[in-house]
């Protein structure tokens, strides 16, 4: 089983046993002035292996994005405040000037988002934003630049694509957009990707099409992915390992075929005991997760979910459980009453 | 006698150009010849991609959108020929559900006078506090809720005071037009189930609305499957998921993630090429033929095809010259439009039937 966590092929060059993004303990803590200090992201440890694939799960506000964000310095200084380390391919990406990180950001990572129409720019056109980063980062002269554009247009299936250069933002598709900003985070050949709900915004069958792209891209070019989604569903098919975060902090991680197999952790057997599922007989009812997201609990009190649990017991409170490896080694679970292999609902 | 029947519904933009001599030059074509008929305390689902027409249908319904053609008989009555207070009447009997609670409630107004609003608006007098109180309880919040504000509540919280307004006039007919989609997904079954629960406690009838197949699935006795302004597909919610005959609903069932990488891991795609045509102005014959990976020469492409019943499946509509050859398997879909199982790189195989039944890249348990 451990096979689903290794990269499908080791990349020359990455030192043997190093995943190419190490973070660790990364908390991101937003304090504005006259307010309560709000604690987004809480001692977040996460390994990404170089080709490898890894879904992060969870809902609006649970700090998914933040920790990407966060990791590639993204966040602005003013009011935020970050600890911990992040390590790509060995430099540490908290502590590195500016201009270096711009190098890297960009060139060795990229990001793509879920508003395709807010990250480009509306008055450039496609072609200018797509060379832009082609001179910038691989130095080509700008003939060689809009060819390369072209092609890159062209892989990630948009047709006529010396035509479509000259286009606007505004005079294309949602699904469009999406595959220009691929084919702007592929432009430099990345060695991670970042992707936050990348088809979040787009109807279920363009959907289907940017996510067999993305499939197929990275296993072609190799690209570590890192896939930011609340959608279970796209994790499902798409990743080798899964972490599921909540209220900041990583509370179950797994390889996707134990984590689906056997959700040990009430919040992840109750989001998926909350969904209909198209391949199951329709009379089954669902069983929602009481109380809504903002029903937290500070970690340091206990376990931030167990004011939503029904497996709750007094010693939930009391600092945070830890992160602690359940049967498989790759199995990390951070709950004291896991669910019982009865009681699941898959 | 069913309590909704559309006919021929149509509803078109105009698309006006210049200034002073206004002329219309084209129209959006939003709903473009529908019928559905929903019986009394049925759901019937409306799916469809952004675009298709589908809520504009939900609202064509209630007489929101001028109606172009068609006719809306709700109880028996023809809602097009009604005017002023006698629709008002009528109106009082069907209600909405919005998508975003947020949006959907004023947020200067206390959630006990946005639950009378519609009491008051129809002539009702006070005192309202008795039946605020009930309207609570039945929506599952507590008393206490009725003198805070719409942004003191969570989202779900929020959608089931817009449920609880929807709900104050003792309506007959629901709209709910994506009910839960703008929900976390831990919310999104509380407020699923509460529709559910509102439906046998009141014997409401519902049109629901949405994206979410699954979601629809789950809450609709029957489907009406829209695009680009009409309904390709209607079918009981079973037959439409065990057997989808339009290659639409084929392309849309297969495209849907579902949470388990052993199915997800088998399943075949087949995917759409391209984009939602303008519906300004839609492709000729069969409005679908532009994307359709079983698309035939001349005949898909100059002849509109009409919703049909099949032989073999009874109470199913579909519109598709070639439902039976692409039902038989005698049709494949065209090279290129089928995404292969990815079948795990990763991980041992499960044993199991390779190959899921008749293309459809979903395994029936």
């Amino acid at each position: 089983m451990t096979t689903a966590t290794t990269p499908r092929d080791a990349v020359p060059g990455q030192l043997a046993g190093e995943p190419l993004l190490k973070v660790r303990d990364l908390t991101v803590t937003f304090a504005s002035r006259g307010r309560r200090a709000v604690r987004a992201v809480d001692g977040i440890d996460l390994d990404v292996a170089a080709g490898s694939t890894v879904g992060i799960v969870g809902e609006s506000g649970s700090g998914k994005s933040v920790t990407s964000l966060a990791a590639l310095g993204l966040l602005g200084k003013r009011g935020v405040q970050i600890s911990g380390s992040v390590h790509f391919d060995g430099a540490d990406l908290l502590n590195m000037p500016d201009d270096e990180l711009r190098a890297v950001r960009g060139k060795e990572i990229a990001m793509i988002f879920q508003d395709p129409m807010s990250s480009l720019n509306p008055v450039l056109t496609i072609g200018r934003q797509i060379t832009e980063i082609l001179v910038r980062h691989r130095g080509l002269s700008k003939q060689e630049a809009r060819d390369e554009a072209a092609s890159l247009l062209q892989s990630v299936g948009i047709g006529d694509s010396v035509r479509r250069l000259r286009s606007f933002p505004h005079q294309l598709s949602g699904g469009m957009r999406q595959r220009v900003m691929i084919a702007m985070a592929l432009a430099c050949a990345p060695r991670l990707l970042i992707a936050d709900e990348p088809t979040t915004a787009l109807d279920v069958t363009i959907s289907a099409q940017i996510l067999e792209l993305l499939r197929t891209l990275v296993a072609e070019t190799q690209t570590a992915l890192v896939l930011i989604t609340h959608d279970l569903g796209v994790v499902a098919g798409l990743c080798d390992t899964v972490h599921v975060m909540y209220s900041g902090r990583i509370v179950e991680s797994a390889p996707r075929r134990p984590l689906f197999a056997a959700p040990e952790h009430p919040y992840t057997n109750g989001l998926l005991a909350s969904v209909p599922r198209l391949d199951q007989p329709r009379g089954i009812p669902l069983l929602p997760i009481p109380g809504s997201p903002s029903d937290t609990l500070p970690w340091a009190q206990g376990c931030a979910f167990s004011p939503r649990c029904t497996r709750r017991e007094d010693d939930c409170l009391g600092g945070p459980p830890p992160l602690a490896p359940v049967g498989h080694p790759a199995h990390l679970l951070r709950c004291m009453h896991p669910v019982p292999t009865g009681e699941r609902r898959v | 006698m069913s309590l909704l029947e559309v006919r021929g519904l149509k509803v078109h933009f105009p698309i006006k150009k210049g200034i002073v001599l206004e002329r219309t030059v084209g129209a959006v074509r939003a709903v473009d010849g529908v019928d559905l008929t929903v019986e009394k305390g049925t759901t019937l689902g409306i799916v469809g991609e952004s675009g298709c027409g589908k809520s504009t249908l939900g609202r064509a319904v209630l007489q929101l959108e001028p109606v172009t053609a068609g006719t809306v008989v709700f109880d028996g009555e023809d809602l097009g020929a009604l005017k002023g207070a006698a629709l008002r009447r009528m109106r009082r009997r069907m209600q909405m559900v919005f998508q975003d609670p947020l949006a959907s409630l004023d947020p200067r107004q206390s959630v006990s006078s946005v639950l009378t609003e519609p009491l008051r608006t129809h002539g009702e007098k006070g005192p309202f506090d008795k039946r605020v109180r009930e309207l609570l309880d039945l929506v599952g919040l507590p008393a206490t809720a009725a003198n805070r504000y719409p942004h003191e509540f969570s989202g779900g919280q929020r959608q089931r005071i817009g449920i609880a307004r929807a709900i104050s006039l003792n309506p007959e007919l629901i709209i709910a037009d994506e009910p839960v989609s703008a929900l976390d997904v831990s919310i999104q079954a509380q407020v699923v189930n509460l529709l559910e629960e509102l439906q046998q406690r009141l014997g409401l009838t519902y049109l629901v609305i949405a994206h979410d197949l699954a979601v629809v699935r789950h809450i609709s006795d029957d489907i009406a499957v829209m695009y680009l302004g009409a309904v390709v597909e209607v079918a009981p919610s079973d037959d439409l998921y065990e057997a989808p005959l339009h290659p639409y609903t084929i392309a849309l069932l297969s495209a849907i993630p579902i949470p388990d990488p052993e199915v997800e891991d088998r399943r075949e795609r087949v995917l759409l090429r391209g984009d939602l045509p303008s519906a300004a102005d839609p492709p000729s014959g069969c409005r679908f033929h532009t994307r359709c990976p079983f698309r035939q020469p001349t005949r898909c492409s100059d002849e509109v095809p009409e919703l049909r019943v099949l032989e073999a499946f009874p109470g199913h509509q579909v519109a598709c010259h070639w439902a039976e050859q692409v039902h038989s398997g005698e049709l494949q879909p065209a090279q290129g439009s089928v995404a292969e199982p990815v079948e795990a790189s990763a991980g041992p195989t499960p044993s199991g039937p390779a190959a899921p039944p008749d293309g459809l890249g979903l395994v029936l348990p």
